[in-house]
């Protein structure tokens, strides 16, 4: 075939692109995601209850901002990164911050916390709910982000898979936080920072695989 | 170089083209492949590959630069936006017939714009072969719309589609078209 050809086929009645479809494709798989992630912890964990100990809405607080500012961030990067051209160098930096502020912020209060309760503080009582929970919750956020990165045009395809996962993770800790019981800073540097980064390491593993184009 | 008034006449193209003009999608298709021939030649001939494999790359990459081009951000630059494309699709070609990319060095997307090659080479794909390989209610409507010019209508009134349904099979048409010739490419 000549190119000729090929130009002839692809410019004989072109549909007029309307623009800002990706941004929406996107915005609605976060959307879908976090309230497909929410479903599966109401339908197997289930809320925190209130009644059986004294709710600090503070932690609740500080879990959901640790969590929502990695979405808000990993969502403006896999912004860019699904077109082509746009490296989100400057976006890709500021996806840290929320770890290092909250590694920063659970440090804190193990030096100044008292000793006896250092256990209590690193672990809690539910570490492992939490550990099993997390990843559990990313799944169908991931597959939702997926969906709308393969309408895109990713061509590094290993940082788009880890963004998305890291995303997919954050949002899966973000519905886990309505019924995780563990109140202590240190708990979740150590928990939701782990888990969501090891998410991000998932994506960026299966990023290559799922957004080929 | 004078990668300024390429890129500002090749965006202003683009966008024309996005907003649905024919004309200068089609020039902007054109020009594009010159240099992107350029491109993919330079960079084929480092590793042993000749005119064919390129003319085959170009013709992938165009009809990947057409199925995506809803990825291209009307407030960005164009060239950066179709050299990223290019390059990726580049590099898929490396992974699928497994060489190595190392010892190509990366070049910087002004190079895109130095010099159209438009020595034209068969590419080694059979449109008409590639066409029977897709689903026969997309083959028909890229038949009617793409290759006989008819429009959305006058398509939908002969295949007794609906216009939309019309529409939606070109477009999946062209997506199958599109990975059926990075398997070909590939080969």
């Amino acid at each position: 075939m000549k190119t000729d050809q090929l130009i002839d086929l692809l410019s004989t009645n072109v549909e007029p692109v309307k623009s800002g479809y990706l941004k929406k494709t996107l915005v609605y798989a976060l959307f879908i995601g976090g309230i497909a992630a929410f479903c599966v912890m109401l339908t197997t964990v289930g809320l925190r209850s209130q009644a059986s100990d004294k709710l600090d809405p503070g932690y609740l607080i500080l879990k959901l901002l640790f969590t929502i500012s990695l979405v808000a961030l990993g969502g403006t990067l896999l912004a860019k990164l699904m077109r082509p051209g746009q490296s989100g160098r400057k976006q890709s930096t500021l996806v840290v911050l929320p770890f290092l502020m909250i590694a920063g912020a659970g440090i804190i209060a193990l030096v100044f916390g008292e000793p006896m309760a250092l256990g209590r503080m690193l672990f809690g009582m539910h570490w492992v709910t939490c550990l099993l929970c997390i990843p559990l919750f990313a799944v169908l956020p991931f597959v939702a982000l997926v969906w709308a990165l393969r309408r895109g045009a990713p061509t590094n395809l290993t940082q788009t898979g880890a963004i998305a996962g890291l995303v997919a993770g954050a949002l899966g800790a973000t519905a886990y936080a309505f019924h995780c019981p563990d109140d202590s800073v240190p708990y979740i540097a150590v928990w939701y920072g782990t888990l969501v980064a090891f998410c991000g390491v998932i994506g960026a593993i299966l990023g290559p695989r799922l957004l080929r184009w | 170089m004078n990668v300024g008034a390429n890129e500002t006449e090749l965006r202003e193209l683009m966008i024309r083209g996005l907003d649905g003009d024919a004309a200068s999608y089609r020039t902007l298709l054109e020009r594009l492949s010159g240099h992107l021939r350029t491109f993919f030649k330079a960079r084929l001939n480092r590793i042993g590959r000749g005119p064919v494999e390129a003319e085959d790359l170009l013709q992938e990459t165009l009809i990947a630069i057409h199925t995506r081009r809803h990825t291209f951000d009307r407030s960005q630059l164009f060239t950066p936006w179709a050299y990223a494309i290019a390059r990726y699709k580049f590099l898929d070609y490396l992974r699928r017939t497994k060489l190595s990319a190392t010892d190509i060095p990366i070049d910087q997307a002004e190079e895109l714009m130095v010099r159209a090659d438009t020595a034209q080479t068969e590419s080694s794909m059979d449109l008409e072969k590639l066409l029977q390989e897709i689903s026969p209610k997309e083959r028909q409507a890229i038949r009617y719309v793409k290759l006989d010019g008819l429009s959305v209508r006058e398509a939908a009134a002969r295949s007794g589609m609906s216009e939309s349904a019309v529409k939606v099979s070109v477009h999946r048409g062209l997506k199958a078209l599109a990975r059926l010739i990075g398997k070909e490419a590939g080969s």
